[in-house]
């Protein structure tokens, strides 16, 4: 019996996919586990597995294009059955779901529902993993001798395009890169010509942060606690473990840890706003903000306040790396609490940050300054560095986000204390 | 080069071994009334006499197990199996007796006797008379099995089994009996254990022996040469043990490898190999290794259902096709 296939909801946010390419063209086999296409979401490109052998009767939605959560994307049937009845039934309400986890499978109307407040998240609530469609997870499958000779000639295996069955990188796609005859530069830009305009539509990552950043705006009411913190004993700490250890700690890794030991202290801070109640989260989820090109997503390490600085420095380098492949897992990107977002590298002072919902705070990163500053009665050459808490008003007091910001600083001016 | 067939080879091969060493005679159904059901032994009652050329009855276990006792006893026996599937009659003696006396003994009686006929599928003669037994005696711990494809292996190889200290499975095949090969003049041997590679070639290896490699596999890789594709064709002739750095160096420089033999699929010789070479050479391979086998059922009667159970050049180019990534 021929079956739909729908576009699967692959995120917690996401709404429509695009279609980024068919493994197999109508008429073609295929089998069950199989990966049948690529679909980007808002958040990663991910493969879609049929879920049952067959026929690929009918592609609804071409290479390139979009489709709403539910909506009829193919045919998968025998070679001779009469599709006619099921392309006619079209697409949403799902009606095979073996891709969507149960509790996502409620609202039939997903992709027609009136924006309602995001989920909030909580351990037991944590996204379901996905059944057919698996996140493209970072592995780049490649043949063993592929994968020799990319180690000989220093090539990445990620740039280079596998010919193999589902994607394997093979001998002759290394013998290709190294013989000039494959290329793996990206493709040429596009010449401008001047006095000219054009839209761009919206990529389904851009749209997210559209809404969700509207969103939060409307709906939480923002205030900015700005403060000035000492970052010369940061300074010596950092190079004081870089000097003694492998390890290659970064400010971010310090700043992350720090605000992970103020959240305990400030559970408010760390807590979420959800109409008639407050949610505090006894663990500190903390996201950091990547750019992309065309974005920017947020990573999450989880428990910082029970991991040392070098778990955090450790982890942060994963998935930042996996971030700008956009080879994130949803449970990666997930279920923070807290965001930080620092733009010091790119020479911004100080600036305020849009709440990340559903949390209930952002902190703002400036860059470290040199600049005059008073220590005992003198004026010296210091270090300094401006942190911006915006707060959602909802839940959190200005005198709340003033306490959490002494106690940050506390611990950014006696980084010490955050080894314990 | 004198040109001789396959049964003269093995002649050729036992007369000159009862010639060089008195110890060596040879026992089985009609082998010496009626030189032999292949007539692989023709000739050889009226040389030696009864003495060394002895017919038995039709007594497996019987006469399998007279062999090793004059092998223990410090002859050197050739015992032929009218086939190899009437070894499983014998099959107690040659397993726990043939492969096991020199450890049980603690190395007082080592067993130095070949046992030897034709193995496989012939034509038509169904499940019970057309089976590749290889890989049920390749596993048994204390026997070699040798398996040569061509005259000139053929007697080389027998010539070294004979010699040899160890109870030796050598599988020859009905169909191959009469096909002629050149060998080489006078008095030579071929080591049990060294493969040869029968055609060079860069684009993949095919492991493949005894009738199906002449049968089967030399004509899919002359069908695949018409397709421009270069294979690397080894004929291991010992199945164990087996010539692993041949296979390996070959894996090495093509990256792929296929296997084509006649037994069946589960834990079949061609599995060792693939073991082997995915432990040994991982690192060099670029397409998983694939397997032309039997298929999984008793040898059926009907002949087109014969010829559809066995290896056929189609599906060795298949195979082949498939590790080039080229299906």
């Amino acid at each position: 019996m021929a079956t739909k296939i729908m576009m699967p909801k692959l995120s917690d946010t996401m709404e429509e996919g695009v279609i980024l390419k068919w493994h197999r063209k109508e008429g073609e086999k295929i089998k069950q586990g199989e990966i049948l296409a690529e679909i980007e979401s808002d958040k990663a490109d991910m493969e879609l597995e049929a879920y049952d052998s067959g026929v690929v009767r009918k592609i609804v939605i071409p290479e390139g294009g979009k489709a709403p959560i539910g909506a009829l994307i193919a045919i998968i049937g025998s070679a001779d059955e009469d599709i006619n009845d099921l392309l006619k039934e079209g697409g949403a309400p799902p009606q095979k779901e073996a891709h969507i986890s149960p509790e996502q499978k409620q609202p039939a109307s997903i992709a027609t529902a009136p924006a309602s407040p995001p989920p909030s998240l909580s351990p037991h609530q944590e996204p379901t993993p996905i059944v057919a469609a698996r996140p493209a997870d970072g592995r780049v499958k490649a043949s063993p001798v592929a994968k020799r000779l990319a180690t000989e000639h220093r090539l990445n295996l990620a740039t280079i395009p596998g010919s193999g069955p589902q994607g394997r990188i093979i001998k002759r796609d290394i013998e290709g890169v190294l013989s000039g005859k494959i290329s793996v530069a990206a493709p040429p830009a596009a010449t401008i010509r001047p006095g000219t305009s054009e839209e761009v539509s919206l990529s389904p990552i851009r749209k997210t942060i559209a809404k969700r950043m509207s969103e939060s705006k409307l709906a939480a009411p923002h205030f900015y606690v700005t403060m000035d913190i000492d970052m010369e004993p940061a300074m010596a700490f950092r190079e004081q473990v870089n000097n003694a250890t492998d390890i290659k700690l970064s400010f971010t890794d310090i700043i992350i840890k720090a605000a992970a030991a103020a959240l305990m202290k400030h559970p408010l801070v760390n807590g979420t706003y959800l109409g008639d109640k407050i949610r505090q989260h006894h663990y500190a989820h903390i996201g950091v903000a990547v750019a992309l090109d065309d974005g920017l997503v947020t990573p999450v390490i989880r428990n910082c306040e029970q991991k040392r600085l070098d778990q955090i420095n450790r982890e942060l380098r994963g998935l930042v790396e996996r971030a700008r492949n956009r080879k994130l897992k949803p449970e990666e990107y997930q279920g923070s609490t807290f965001t930080i977002s620092n733009l010091g590298m790119f020479g911004v002072e100080d600036f305020v940050a849009i709440i990340n919902p559903p949390e209930g705070a952002i902190l703002a990163i400036g860059s470290i300054v040199e600049r005059p500053v008073v220590k005992n009665g003198q004026i010296v050459i210091g270090h300094t560095m401006k942190v911006t808490l915006s707060s959602d008003h909802r839940i959190i007091d200005g005198a709340v986000a003033a306490r959490f910001l002494q106690d940050f600083k506390k611990f950014m001016e006696s980084p010490a204390a955050l080894t314990l | 080069m004198p040109v001789v067939s396959f049964r003269e080879a093995l002649n050729q091969a036992m007369d000159e071994e009862m010639t060089r060493d008195e110890r060596v005679f040879l026992m089985g159904e009609e082998v010496a009334q009626y030189n032999g059901a292949y007539k692989v032994s023709q000739g050889m009652l009226a040389k030696w006499g009864a003495k060394r050329i002895i017919d038995t009855p039709i007594a497996e276990a019987g006469f399998a197990g007279i062999g090793i006792g004059a092998a223990m006893a410090g002859l050197r026996p050739i015992v032929e199996f009218m086939t190899w599937n009437f070894s499983l009659v014998a099959y107690d003696q040659l397993v726990n007796n043939a492969a096991k006396m020199y450890y049980m003994s603690g190395g007082q009686f080592n067993v130095p006797i070949v046992f030897r006929g034709p193995g496989g599928a012939a034509h038509g003669l169904a499940a019970t008379h057309s089976q590749a037994l290889e890989a049920i005696y390749a596993h048994v711990a204390g026997l070699k099995v040798i398996m040569p494809s061509n005259p000139k292996d053929a007697k080389g190889l027998l010539k070294s089994a004979i010699r040899d200290e160890n109870p030796i499975i050598f599988i020859e095949s009905e169909v191959m009996y009469g096909d002629k090969g050149e060998i080489p003049e006078g008095e030579y041997t071929i080591p049990i254990g060294q493969g040869e590679i029968r055609r060079e070639g860069s684009d993949v290896t095919v492991v493949s022996w005894s009738k199906i490699l002449q049968r089967v596999t030399i004509k899919a890789v002359e069908e695949l040469e018409k397709d421009g594709v270069d294979v690397e064709l080894i004929d291991p002739r010992t199945i164990k043990p087996m010539d692993w750095e041949l296979i390996f160096n070959s894996v090495k420089k093509t990256n792929r490898l296929v296997i084509v033999e006649e037994g069946w699929p589960f834990a079949g010789v061609g599995a060792q190999i693939a073991y082997e070479v995915g432990k040994n050479v991982f690192d060099y391979l670029d397409a998983p290794i694939e397997r032309v086998t039997q298929e999984d059922v008793p040898m059926p009667y009907a002949h087109s259902l014969e010829i559809r159970s066995l290896p056929s050049v189609e599906r060795v180019v298949a195979a082949v096709n498939k590790v080039l990534y080229r299906d």
